[in-house]
């Protein structure tokens, strides 16, 4: 299973939480949905619809949160009959990173995914780079952005 | 006092027992738990669930059935663990002098009450 990351930091960090969670799928965005690191993933098509509907969940979470007059949620568990899913933020000197795993029930559950996305989040945020404002994409550049992404993120 | 409650404090009260926990094998989350301080339950509970599955598909495997008991003994002390049939673990923590056999029935008394 390859491991890629645009952002450089966030390699080490992904790689520790793969191995030790066993996780099956991982993407690490931005809550507007740039993706900083991949694991597991073969397809941009998938990539793309994943990091769409994660960042559409975490926005929408956030504001039921927000009606309700409560700090946005800290994680979203789904789990099927095979797969579970988890969905969670993690705050880095470089903004906050959403996180999505995806494990297999046969080799992982959800106390493990939580008990090393525990360390992920604290390992994330040390290896953030303190300086450098984070990059803002515009419309106009979202989509040449996206493609380097993908080519980074894939090995074109 | 709740029937977890009760079962938890069968193996709590052994001497050298230093925490009991209820454990949710497939998910790995604590149901309820009796540590001592310093000890980071859901860390336990987390792996525990985890071995306890890997531990399940190996016997299954070898053809030699379910899974009863587990000590594993370590340096600095012991991790002991009953599976119930509902599907959660009863975990006890203990320091390396306790009365190994002790804390197995009283494990297999609190699997009974959790059922």
């Amino acid at each position: 299973m390859t491991t890629r990351a645009v952002e450089a930091w966030t390699l080490a960090p992904l790689k520790g939480f793969v191995g030790e969670a066993s996780a099956r799928l991982v993407l690490l965005m931005t809550p507007a949905g740039q993706v900083l690191a991949q694991h597991g993933f073969t397809r941009a098509l998938d990539v793309m619809s994943a990091a769409a509907l994660s960042t559409a969940i975490v926005a929408s979470t956030t504001e039921i949160a927000r009606q309700l007059g409560e700090p946005p949620f800290a994680a979203l568990t789904h789990q099927g009959e095979r797969h579970g899913i988890f969905l969670a933020n993690a705050p880095t000197h470089q903004g906050i990173v959403v996180v999505l795993v995806v494990y297999d029930l046969d080799v992982s559950s959800i106390g493990l995914v939580q008990l090393f996305f525990e360390q992920l989040r604290t390992e994330l945020h040390a290896a953030s780079p303190k300086t450098g404002v984070p990059k803002q994409v515009l419309a106009a550049d979202f989509e040449r952005q996206l493609s380097d992404s993908l080519d980074t993120l894939f090995g074109r | 006092m709740s029937g977890y409650e009760r079962a938890l404090d069968l193996v709590t009260r052994v001497r050298g027992v230093r925490g009991a926990m209820l454990v949710s094998a497939a998910d790995g989350l604590v149901v309820a738990e009796q540590l001592m301080e310093g000890i980071k339950g859901s860390a336990v509970a987390a792996l525990a669930g985890s071995l306890a599955n890997r531990l399940a598909r190996a016997m299954g495997a070898g053809g030699i059935g379910a899974t009863l008991f587990w000590h594993l003994q370590c340096s600095a002390g012991a991790l002991l663990v009953v599976p119930a049939p509902s599907g959660v673990l009863i975990v006890a923590v203990a320091d390396t002098e306790v009365n190994v056999g002790l804390v197995r029935l009283e494990l297999l008394r609190a699997a009974e009450l959790v059922g």
